[in-house]
């Protein structure tokens, strides 16, 4: 072999090492679906769909006969997520509004390591500050015993998204052009009326982005939700009351199910049904985004 | 044009507001944890096997375990980010291939971490056989950041100017020889730091591990990779809500958040001021 072609095979070698590390991800995707999926089937040998997805009951361990139905579960966690986005959407989007076009130079140089620490706060002791410190604080306010529900989640969760939401956010308010903004300026409006009607509306697939993944982020969420929102396995009816998520309800029974059951496969299911939101609402997240940067501004 | 400008200067408040807000939660969250938890810190706490229930003594084991897990969590994630990202940055070229590596990674990171948990089991516990132990759960772990280290790893390559590699191949380098003198030099600072901040977020995690390794309460510490561990975040979690008599087991569970806070934090900051000192130095 010439010292070339040993030359070209080395490089090609390396290049395919490189390449292998790269196509993993796309494995590991496709793996955590198929094997969800592979553990969740079994469940169904047993379970109707239909009931599984529609009826409000989930008591796998009655006596009287074992009903496995998520809806609660789902309704809970759209509830806490909306709840929070209603909370974290304004609020972070005020912050990256004060940040792109009212704060100075030097106040943005802090806060944004500072929104950095809050991102860097573990869930599991953002958590334990709903119990120690937001629950007491709306058991006061409401009259409850202890203020684990889940306003209690939503406001954690808002908390939690808010890293996400400012980033994003201020980074799309950034790309709008300058001369949109001089444009507006020179008609007469004020810098007020110019982030309103001519900025944010310029911005708005990256805030809808923002949105989206603070959202998918809150969906997933497991230990802040499972230790604040009082866990009941009842129909939410309201903000107040103690609810249980899909995450805290896999996170609650997988310890203690029985392996290769069908409550052990019916949890899987529901991980499996967790993966498929998240999967659609960081899909769509990603689409916008995508959109928002290839339309040259 | 008075009313305008009223308007305009109630605006701009609000969105003051908004700032001091989230400065507020923050500066609250920090206090409580700082106050009550530094109560609970002492040498002994920091250095010694929990006793009597958990109602005293320190949280070493937890400590320990953490730093072992993060370190196998490592192992996986930072070289596998590293190849991943220099494929994506200096060998791949826009062909569907790329653009399917790169949508998985962007989904991978928002994967929910209990799905992680739950695939973890699956593969690692029961396929694998590793059981419940450190090397499954730091496995999980692993696969978890390898987003973050695949995503920071490529912005650290993305600051390295294309004269560098050019500069390379112009003097007859193989590709591979321009990669490995001219441009891994220059990035490897930078891709190291990135994939501490995500290192320091997968030290924080606790759904990934309740159900591939950490335990309750172990009486020794663990001598293998195939033991049980037991972990910060998790053992905040059993002090906070399933230990049995929780008003004595509080100062605890504030001594360890406090722990488990600076440890991640502390991995942040070094990364945070690391970075800031490397953009400083060095201007392409």
């Amino acid at each position: 072999m010439t010292k070339r072609a040993l030359r070209n095979l080395k490089e090609s070698a390396v290049k395919a090492f490189f390449f292998t590390n790269g196509i993993l991800a796309v494995f590991v995707l496709v793996g955590i679906f198929a094997l969800l999926l592979s553990s969740a089937i079994p469940a169904f040998r047993e379970i109707k769909i239909t009931e599984f997805l529609g009826q409000k009951l989930w008591d796998p361990t009655s006596p009287t006969g074992a009903h496995y139905g998520i809806l609660s579960m789902i309704v809970s966690t759209i509830y806490v997520t909306l709840a929070a986005m209603v909370i974290a959407l304004p609020v972070g989007l005020g912050v990256a509004a004060y940040l792109s076009d009212v704060a100075h130079e030097r106040v943005r140089e802090i806060v944004k390591p500072v929104v950095e620490v809050l991102a860097g706060i573990p869930s599991v002791v953002v958590g334990f500050l709903g119990i120690v410190l937001i629950g007491p604080f709306l058991a006061k306010l409401t009259g409850q015993s202890n203020g684990l529900n889940g306003l209690n989640g939503s406001i954690l969760l808002a908390v939690m998204a808010l890293p996400t939401i400012i980033s994003i956010s201020e980074d799309s308010l950034n790309a709008v052009p300058n001369g949109y903004v001089e444009a507006s300026l020179a008609m007469g409006a004020s810098r007020w009326q110019t982030l309103v009607r001519v900025k944010i509306p310029a911005a708005l697939s990256g805030i809808i982005a923002a949105f989206m993944l603070g959202m998918g982020r809150a969906i997933g969420e497991t230990m802040t939700v499972l230790m604040a929102t009082g866990n009941a396995r009842t129909f939410p009816h309201g903000l107040l009351q103690s609810l249980r998520t899909m995450t805290s309800n896999i996170a609650i029974e997988l310890g203690e199910v029985p392996y290769y059951t069908t409550h052990y496969y019916a949890l899987f299911a529901i991980g499996l049904v967790l993966f498929l939101m998240t999967f659609l609402v960081n899909l769509v997240a990603d689409i916008v985004l995508r959109k928002y940067q290839e339309r040259e501004l | 044009m008075k009313r305008r400008s009223v308007i305009q200067f109630l605006g701009f408040m609000a969105l003051r507001v908004c700032l001091y807000l989230v400065l507020a939660a923050l500066m609250v969250f920090l206090y409580d944890i700082g106050k009550k938890g530094g109560g609970a810190i002492s040498w002994e706490f920091l250095s010694k096997m929990p006793r009597r229930g958990m109602t005293e003594g320190g949280i070493f084991p937890a400590i320990y375990g953490t730093f072992l897990v993060t370190m196998v969590t490592a192992l996986l994630a930072v070289p596998m980010g590293m190849f991943a990202a220099i494929y994506l940055n200096e060998y791949a070229k826009q062909t569907r291939i790329t653009r399917l590596i790169r949508l998985s990674i962007r989904n991978l990171s928002g994967v929910p971490s209990i799905v992680y948990g739950l695939f973890g089991v699956i593969l690692f516990v029961n396929i694998f056989k590793f059981g419940t132990s450190i090397l499954s759960a730091g496995l999980t772990l692993g696969l978890m950041t390898l987003p973050w280290t695949i995503t920071a790893s490529e912005e650290a390559l993305k600051t390295v100017p294309n004269s560098y590699r050019e500069g390379a191949l112009a003097l007859g380098a193989t590709k591979w020889q321009s990669i490995r003198t001219n441009v891994l030099p220059y990035a490897l600072s930078g891709m190291l730091t990135g994939t501490v901040l995500g290192l320091a977020r997968a030290a924080g995690e606790t759904a990934p591990i309740m159900f591939t390794g950490a335990a309750f309460a172990l009486p020794f510490l663990p001598k293998s990779l195939s033991d049980q561990f037991m972990a910060l975040p998790y053992h905040l979690y059993i002090m906070a809500t399933q230990h049995h008599d929780l008003a004595k087991a509080r100062p605890l569970a504030y001594g360890t958040a406090l722990v488990l806070i600076v440890f991640v934090l502390g991995m942040n900051m070094t990364a945070v001021v690391l970075r800031w000192r490397l953009r400083r130095k060095r201007k392409f």
